[in-house]
């Protein structure tokens, strides 16, 4: 069994069986991965008796169920109206020219992956930055890159 | 009981009861999409919105049971601009090109536009241009996405009824598509090619690959001789596509349009059905002598038939473990064609390579079968082109034929005789009769117990039958099976047969043979048949295939005088050299995933 | 103008350390369903995440309903843009939800409740399951036959909509059901199920604690009590307040605004933008506009082009495509203003996309479609100028 088949039975004996157990079992699988290879989903399918297609179906209707490859780090930066207007074009940009990567892509070293999301929950601390599952409020430019370098210092 | 008006009449229906249901039952035509008769309710077209009284949103009249004193109207002001709307809003992310449209004539959502004729389009074209890429990966089924219109009818056809969910709804918003897993390719997914996705599609989204052009290219070809093969289910279905009532059966007719159209020979698949009645019947019987006498541990039971490549293909993914149990004998139309360019064009003094072997299927997985490597015993593709029911009518009208108008016609000689037996192969639970007939009467020297020989406990809708013989009066040679219940199963409709395999999987059924037909119905109800489809059309056509069955003089496949002929002219006995080599085959395993 | 100060309630955030959660399960299961029902009938409290379904009601629909397996869930998905009071609830007073959802299972018949937190909260996760994990011995200490378990989301805005929410919970895509059935009659797993936000599941405990009198003091007659309110936007003072319900808008601007309000955006993106000159006779309530609690604040400076055109493009992405009238009807508002901006389509096309809005209203499948239309014509209504040029 390859790392990722362990992973995912070691999910599914935690989590049980049924279909019920599918939302757990994928996100426990991106919280580790970044996000779904084929060969992940298809080890889902087989664990959970259920077909691959209906497996990518139902993960990629959900914006954190990636099936593209990610870097190790997603930078999600908020993109909905009050980060709108508290700037986050400019976080977006200094993100962008700092990691020379557009939106959507994946630095060469397989660091980061810039993306953006919808409101976040902190409107009122706008604009935010998601990394992985840790918020980020208030960010400036200069912010957002300081944090930046700092998570490449701790990704090897 | 649940009392409402519907248009202000008044009307009572049972509890549970749709609005849409009640709706039709006093003849007012509520529009639908993403409906269905054979499938769940979805209730995301919103095509059906009616107005309810004193309710604030319409109600999708697919999706919503009636109440009490509930005032319906189903063309109120609210309801027809909505109803434009959302018919505009589908066509705004339509390719709607219909003129070059293989579903052109037959597509639910022209239909529906054609009864408003909308002039200037106010929405903006949505169409995106990658959608225009169709997928012709599979030899069976093409998918165009630029014209799906996402009422989701063929991702729960393949969910529901075949249990192999290869469809399935992708992303959400803007991004939401109906595909395959990762979006691969239909032909490397675990797509059985049945075209049940097809026959329930309203638009032009999913269709047959097909053939036609090749066809009349081979029949113009003054080098080729070209035969043609008839499956049992398309004459009782044919007529549909013709401007005839479903049930109606057309076997003389089809005949006749077919040698106008030009095909050299007529020939019959239900010549190869009695066949291989001939062959599977004795492959049963050698089973179950090996397992029972000689204690065989390597031959497997239940044998299951293996002449519905959906089935075959469903099985090479699902239960690989079972593949043992499939009969050996190949589908009677390769059968067909292996005979064809062997036997037949030496006796009709052809050679092999300039003949054109062309099969008339109510089935679109036969088109990816006769492309199978197996599938060239002859030394050339046994079969050349599969065509689907549909596109022979729309050859037929091609041709100018006034179908109607045709007087009866007979298939010719050999390979065109065929008993009552070979019919009932058109639907679920024929098979198991017809080889119940042959091998009880190998057995015991009598016909089957049962009045006219119709093996009523195996016929009929229900998705999965069973039946017992007890077996009285063997002779000699079958002394091992005197006092043995024979029991059978027969699913049709791939869940069906998925519930079936998971009981002899584990081990609580113990059958001797077991029936599958990969469509729901069985042929009748297959891929390649008129749409549309229906509980209440399938049991029309299968009334038709009895019809047929009663009709014919000879109802027994062993009895049927041009088997026995090419037994003795060429094949000398069932499961002989010749029929190894010919008629029989073996099976791959696939990945489920 | 007399400077008039709102009035600051205390009730989601206060703490009794005379009455903590947990005591308040204690004190309130020695009464009967019946009662708890008729107090929470007699508070007059609706439902605080969007459709203000009165709560007693849905708790006796689903006490009503015969079967063996009920579950009660929090809806913690949390996604309107614009609102973060339930982050801050789960994060400062969780417990109090615990009861209120112990309560609810109390009353229904439930043994198991479930929280579903949206994906975005992902890093309250484990300091949530620590809690629960302590609620539930608690429980178990009580003798009280209820365990809560908690459930996370993955970045999908229409899994806050009940039945989606069921639907994800399930393994599945988060579509929205047909209804009927509803959540009471076929919720989760096709149970009768009680699916409350956490505000509201708060607020039913803190009922228990002080008595339906307190409560329904607060607040006018068809919006009984108080309410979390997110403030963002063109605001010196963003955060969160609890405030009574059924206040005129013109003292929340007077409080909040910056001095140069032009507009607010009430309930998150489906909800509806108030110009300034409506400012003085708008009630913030069932009566007036309800409100999931986001108010989003504009000042002169902003473009409300690009305010909705920011809607129409997340409701374009977060609808979950099923229905047409969503899917497409929200791609053709969004392609539709950007044709006008543009001048590729005539001003008019406004009022045909106006008209679109109100197939979308009555025909789509559920709330999120049903919705857009707010946004669409309370801005193109109110700002039209501002969206042609
Ligand atoms: C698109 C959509 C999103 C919703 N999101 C939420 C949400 O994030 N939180 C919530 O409590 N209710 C949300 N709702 C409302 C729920 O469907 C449901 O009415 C609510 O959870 C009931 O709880 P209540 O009665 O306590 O308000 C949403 C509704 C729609 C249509
Ligand atoms: S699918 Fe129907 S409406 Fe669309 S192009 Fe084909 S025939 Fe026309
Ligand atoms: S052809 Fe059959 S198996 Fe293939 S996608 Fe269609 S319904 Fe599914
Ligand atoms: S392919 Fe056909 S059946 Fe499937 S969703 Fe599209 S239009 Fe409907
Ligand atoms: S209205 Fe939108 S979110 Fe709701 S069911 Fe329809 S498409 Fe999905
Ligand atoms: S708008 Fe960015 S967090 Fe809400
Ligand atoms: S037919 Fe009723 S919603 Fe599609």
């Amino acid at each position: 069994m390859t790392n990722t088949e362990v992973l995912i039975h070691e999910l599914v004996e935690k989590h049980g069986k049924t279909r019920n157990a599918l939302m757990p079992v994928l996100q426990g699988v991106v919280a580790r991965e970044k996000f779904l290879s084929e060969e992940a989903m298809i080890a889902v399918a087989r664990e959970l008796d259920l077909s691959a297609a209906d497996v990518y179906g139902t993960a990629s209707f959900y914006t954190f169920l990636d099936t593209k490859p990610r870097g190790k780090n997603i930078l999600r930066v908020c993109k909905t109206i009050s980060c709108h207007m508290q700037g986050k074009d400019a976080i977006i940009r200094a993100i962008e020219d700092h990691l020379m990567v557009k939106v959507g892509e994946t630095t060469h070293d397989k660091k980061f992956t810039l993306l953006t999301a919808n409101c976040l929950g902190w409107c009122h601390k706008g604009p935010v930055l998601l990394i992985n599952d840790e918020v980020f409020p208030s960010m400036t430019p200069e912010k957002a890159i300081e944090i930046i370098e700092d998570f490449s210092k701790k990704t090897n | 009981m649940v009392n409402l008006k519907i248009n202000n009449t008044p009307i009572q229906v049972e509890e549970g009861t749709t609005i849409l249901e009640a709706a039709k039952r006093l003849n007012f035509r509520i529009p639908t999409l993403c409906n269905h008769p054979d499938l769940t309710v979805a209730g995301n077209c919103r095509v059906c919105v009616v107005e309810v009284k004193g309710a604030r949103l319409l109600a999708a009249s697919c999706a919503t049971p009636v109440s009490e004193g509930m005032e319906v109207n189903t063309n109120s002001e609210k309801v027809r601009i909505a109803r434009k709307h959302i018919l505009e809003l589908l066509l705004s992310e339509h390719n709607a090109d219909c003129t070059k449209c293989f579903k052109n004539g037959h597509c639910e959502l022209q239909e529906l536009a054609s009864e408003y004729r909308f002039g200037d389009h106010i929405f903006i074209d949505l169409v995106k241009a990658k959608d225009k890429i169709r997928d012709i990966s599979s030899p069976s089924i093409s998918k165009d996405a630029s014209k799906c219109i996402r009422c989701q009818r063929c991702v729960r056809t393949c969910a529901e009824l075949q249990s192999v969910c290869a469809l399935a709804v992708a992303n959400k918003g803007d991004h939401q598509v109906i595909t395959t897993f990762m979006n691969k390719p239909l032909n490397d997914v675990v797509c059985t090619n049945c075209g049940q996705c097809i026959n329930r599609c309203p638009t032009g989204a999913l269709y047959e690959r097909n053939y036609i052009e090749d066809v009349w290219h081979a029949i113009y070809d003054p080098n080729k001789f070209v035969v043609v093969e008839t499956a049992p289910a398309t004459r009782v279905a044919l007529g549909e596509d013709l401007g005839l009532d479903p049930g109606m059966r057309v076997t003389g007719r089809m005949v006749s349009a077919l040698r106008k159209m030009g095909f050299n020979k007529v020939l019959d698949t239900d010549f190869t059905a009695d066949l291989t009645i001939m062959e599977e019947g004795t492959e049963l019987l050698t089973r179950l002598k090996k397992a029972l006498v000689d204690k065989d541990e390597t031959v497997k039971l239940p044998m299951m038939t293996s002449c519905s490549p959906g089935w075959v293909k469903f099985q090479e993914h699902m239960y690989p473990g079972l593949l043992d149990n499939l009969s050996t004998c190949k589908s009677p139309q390769q059968m067909f064609g292996a005979l064809a360019k062997t036997y037949y064009a030496d006796k009709i003094n052809i050679k092999a390579e300039n003949m054109v072997v062309v099969s008339i299927m109510p089935c679109t997985a036969k088109k990816f079968e006769c492309n199978r490597s197996e599938m060239r015993d002859s030394g050339f593709k046994d079969v050349d082109y599969v065509l689907t029911t549909r596109e022979l009518a729309m050859m037929i009208k091609q041709a100018g034929i006034e179908f109607e108008k045709l007087e009866d016609g007979n298939y010719d000689s050999i390979l065109g005789q065929s008993t009552g037996a070979a019919v009932i192969f058109g639907t679920t639970g024929g098979v198991m009769e017809a080889a119940l007939r042959t091998a009880y009467e190998i057995i015991t020297g009598n016909e089957v117990p049962f009045t006219n020989l119709n093996i009523k406990p195996v016929r009929g809708m229900e998705g999965v039958k069973e039946a017992s013989i007890k077996i009285k009066n063997t002779k000699p040679d079958w002394n091992f099976l005197e006092g043995v219940e024979l029991n059978v199963a027969v699913a049709h409709g791939l869940a069906n047969a998925k519930l079936l395999m998971d009981a002899v999987n584990s081990g609580k059924a113990n059958y001797h043979f077991i029936e599958v037909m990969g469509c729901p119905g069985g042929c009748i109800g297959g891929g390649g048949q008129p749409i549309p489809t229906s509980a209440e059309i399938r049991k029309r056509r299968a009334e038709a295939i009895y019809a047929e069955d009663m009709g014919k003089p000879i109802r027994k496949s062993h009895e049927n005088p041009e088997v026995t002929e090419v037994y003795n002219e060429y094949l000398s006995h069932p499961l002989g050299h010749k029929s190894h080599e010919l008629l029989h085959t073996h099976y791959k395993v696939r990945n489920r995933y | 103008m007399e400077q008039k100060q709102l009035k600051k309630i205390d009730i989601i955030f206060g703490w009794d350390d005379k009455c903590t959660p947990i005591q308040v399960v204690e004190k309130t299961i020695k009464k009967t369903p019946e009662n708890i029902i008729l107090d929470m009938i007699d508070s007059g409290l609706k439902g605080r995440g969007g459709a203000g379904f009165p709560t007693g009601l849905k708790w006796k629909f689903c006490r009503n309903e015969d079967s063996d397996t009920k579950y009660v869930i929090c809806n913690a998905d949390e996604g309107e843009p614009g609102t973060f009071k339930d982050r801050e609830i789960l994060d400062r007073v969780p417990e109090k939800i615990f009861a209120g959802m112990t309560i609810c299972g109390f009353v229904i018949g439930a043994r198991e409740g479930y929280m579903y937190v949206r994906g975005e909260y992902n890093f309250m996760l484990k300091a949530l399951d620590k809690k629960i994990e302590l609620f539930n011995k608690q429980l178990r200490d009580l003798k009280v036959d209820f365990q809560i378990y908690l459930r996370s989301g993955s970045g999908a805005y229409v899994c806050g909509e009940e039945s989606a929410l069921f639907e994800s919970m399930e393994g599945k895509r988060g579509e929205p059901r047909n209804k009927p059935p509803y959540p009471t009659v076929a919720g989760y797993n096709n149970k009768p199920t009680v699916i409350n936000n956490v505000e509201t599941l708060v607020y039913t405990s803190e009922i228990c604690r002080m008595g339906p009198e307190q409560f329904k003091a607060l607040g006018t007659k068809d919006s009984r009590g108080s309410k979390v309110f997110s403030v963002s936007g063109d605001t010196p003072i963003a955060g969160i307040y609890e405030l009574e319900l059924g206040m005129p808008l013109k003292d929340f601007v007077e409080e909040f605004g910056d001095g140069d309000t032009k507009a607010i955006q009430v309930g998150g993106a489906s909800g509806h933008c108030v110009p300034r000159k409506k400012f003085n006779d708008t009630i913030i309530g069932f009566e007036g506009i309800p409100t999931g609690g986001s108010m989003m604040i504009f000042n002169s400076s902003r473009s409300m082009y690009n305010v909705l055109h920011d809607y129409l493009e997340f409701f374009t992405e977060e609808s979950c495509g099923q229905c047409t009238p969503c899917r497409i009807g929200c791609q053709q508002l969004l392609k539709g203003i950007e044709a006008v901006k543009k001048g590729e389509r005539p001003p008019t096309y406004l009022d045909d996309l106006k008209r679109l809005t109100s197939t979308m209203k009555i025909a789509a499948k559920c709330g999120l479609g049903q919705s857009v239309a707010n946004p669409f014509t309370s801005i193109v209504d109110n700002f039209r100028e501002e969206i042609i040029y």
